[in-house]
């Protein structure tokens, strides 16, 4: 890993560990097991409206993590596979009254389908210039959904229905509709952590490591980073239409360049490269927003004053720092 | 003939509008061009810069009394001074860093100005008005009414982009600049003060999108998002052109506002995209770019 690279922020020296549980370490593991506690009891304490959107947030935060912690890739228009995820699963769910979790898996689709061909055209440059394609490619769909007709342009499409789940279970309680967002995330969370701990995502991370190395050894190195973009791409797209689901709305906001800064920040926050960073952050910045809503533009303004701290002062991020003191990789 | 007259009547508003919009391009991609040369760093709050060169002509104007032409002068050199200090106590501190942390932390830069004066200002725009002496420039043509102030932009911004193309291309200032791009640390040796230079360099990136900003001021409606509109087509163009040459990005820049007025003309809906979509074929033939190095 080269000295200063973006993704060697979050870890620490790798030693080599035992892979145990599910691939995660000995600490992983015991992380993992507190994640899963705190996802089934925070509802009987906390607003669960508000956990659904951490928790989608930490699902969107994952899947961009998939490309920026293990391949090295920033994208800085993770915004259009989130937001058209959104717009997808809400018209399905509304205009044709598709079961929710149809609508999810047509919202995940649609970012599969988007991160194909941008993730083909991204894939030709690396480092920032890649950043910049995926953001403009990203501008380009906002233009699209202010001016095609199903996402309702400046409105967005709102009052979509939760509908019920495999035709039993009744979303519109709150506390339903959160044991499967609940589901959903971890179920994306642990397919993450499979497909970085596969022999596919050991090729991933020596891309990241080391691209012309990786060529040398005969991997088609473009094709790996392709389908990362696409898996991440379509985590994405499920976040996003879960979201939609959870708050009956989808806007422009879903897929403006801010809501692609919006992740890097949370990603960042909790640490690059990190398993649990995404998570953490996301649930950093959320409560955050929360908190500071009334403040209206100085949330901006905050958020800025994050990212700059963080990448002066705190590139490790939250799980980065604890995991460094702790001397595990977390 | 008169058909002629009445098709150009149409389209020769769209080309002039597509040169003020190329202008534009011409010098934010100039500005980030020569920050990237010499820093490495992609100067995400470019926009941010440029718009506070707008609201640095509003203020000048509206508190201070300071007209036009005084604000040309001054408020790329206070927003500049604004740059050399966000130089020095920040992005200083990453030129050993992976690259990608520069466009984070301006990125994070961007967002605290945009939400400053979202604060200070509200969302809606301010107007400034277009100075009363380019009226006489105005050109009336039967339906076709060229503001004169638009032909200024676009002079305007020829010889900036020619200006800066002189200094660095035929100065000694310009040479170090190239020298210490290729080779800092020999040009270091030399005894030219280098981290200075940087300094200096993103100063004047940044006084010049102030300079774009003040430029468009009359044009445009000074509010705090008119930075990010803008920004992010200049990335775009800044891909089609590569970033290697500085002449490349001014080319580049007119041409694509040029392509963007005309396809306006045809087909509307698709203007706001067509950046795009040239980007996503020139990514396709040229990976590095029109004019870029590989």
């Amino acid at each position: 890993m080269a000295e200063g690279s973006i993704a060697a922020a979050g870890g620490i020296a790798a030693r080599h560990e035992e892979a145990g549980f599910l691939g995660f370490t000995r600490p992983q593991a015991l992380a993992f097991l507190v994640l899963v506690a705190a996802v089934l009891v925070s509802p009987f304490f906390l607003y669960p409206v508000f956990l659904m959107k951490i928790l989608c947030f930490a699902l969107f935060a994952c899947a961009f993590n998939l490309l920026i912690g293990y391949v090295g890739l920033l994208s800085f228009g993770h915004a259009a596979y989130f937001g058209m995820g959104a717009y997808v699963t809400g018209y399905a769910a509304k205009a044709w009254s598709v079961p929710p979790e149809l609508a999810i898996l047509m919202g995940g689709a649609i970012g599969a389908a988007l991160g194909l061909p941008f993730g083909w055209l991204a894939i030709r440059r690396t480092g920032i210039y890649f950043a910049m394609i995926t953001l403009a490619l990203a501008q380009m769909v906002y233009f699209f959904a202010l001016q095609a007709p199903f996402t309702g342009g400046e409105d967005g499409i709102q009052a979509i229905p939760r509908g019920t789940l495999f035709g039993i279970f009744d979303l519109t309680a709150d506390l339903t509709m959160y044991w499967l967002v609940a589901a959903i995330f971890l179920v994306g969370f642990l397919l993450i952590h499979r497909i970085v701990h596969s022999p596919f995502g050991q090729v991933m991370k020596a891309i990241r490591d080391n691209e012309p190395r990786a060529t040398s050894l005969g991997y088609r190195t473009d094709d790996y980073k392709l389908m990362a973009f696409v898996l991440s791409a379509g985590l994405a797209g499920i976040a996003g239409g879960t979201k939609a689901l959870v708050f009956n709305i989808a806007t422009l906001t879903d897929v403006l360049w801010t809501m692609s800064g919006e992740v890097v920040l949370m990603t960042l926050v909790g640490g690059l490269g990190t398993v649990f960073g995404p998570v953490v952050g996301a649930a950093v910045i959320i409560t955050m927003q929360n908190y500071l809503a009334e403040f209206g533009a100085w949330v901006t303004v905050i958020q800025g004053g994050i990212f700059i701290a963080c990448v002066l002062a705190f590139r490790r991020g939250v799980v980065g720092e604890i995991g460094n003191a702790l001397k595990v990789k977390l | 003939m008169d058909d002629l007259l009445f098709e150009l009547s149409l389209i020769l508003p769209q080309i002039i509008l597509g040169l003020v919009n190329g202008a534009f391009y011409a010098l934010l991609s100039l500005g980030l061009a020569i920050i990237f040369g010499m820093l490495n760093v992609i100067n995400f709050a470019h926009g941010a810069q440029f718009m506070m060169g707008a609201f640095a002509a509003w203020m000048l104007l509206n508190w201070l009394g300071i007209g036009y032409w005084g604000a040309l002068v001054l408020a790329p050199l206070l927003v500049g001074i604004i740059g050399i200090v966000i130089e020095k106590t920040m992005i200083a501190r990453l030129y050993k860093l992976d690259h990608l942390y520069g466009l984070l932390l301006t990125f994070g830069i961007a967002l605290v100005i945009e939400g400053i004066f979202r604060n200070e200002f509200g969302s809606s725009g301010l107007s400034y008005a277009t100075p009363p002496e380019f009226r006489a420039l105005d050109l009336e043509l039967g339906d076709f009414f060229l503001p004169g102030y638009r032909v200024w932009v676009v002079i305007v911004a020829v010889v900036m982009c020619l200006a800066t193309w002189l200094v660095i291309e035929k100065t000694r200032i310009g040479a170090y600049l190239r020298a210490a791009v290729e080779r800092p640390q020999l040009v270091q040796a030399f005894g030219v003060n280098v981290p200075r230079m940087m300094t200096l360099t993103y100063g004047a990136g940044v006084a010049l999108a102030a300079f774009a900003g003040v430029l468009a001021a009359p044009i445009y409606s000074v509010h705090p998002g008119m930075g990010a509109n803008f920004i992010i087509t200049v990335f775009a163009v800044v891909v089609i052109g590569g970033m290697g040459s500085i002449l490349g990005a001014v080319v580049t820049g007119f041409m694509l506002g040029l392509v963007q007025g005309i396809t306006d003309v045809f087909w509307s809906e698709a203007s706001a995209t067509v950046v795009f979509v040239i980007m996503a074929i020139v990514l396709l033939t040229r990976p590095a770019g029109l004019f870029g190095r590989a």
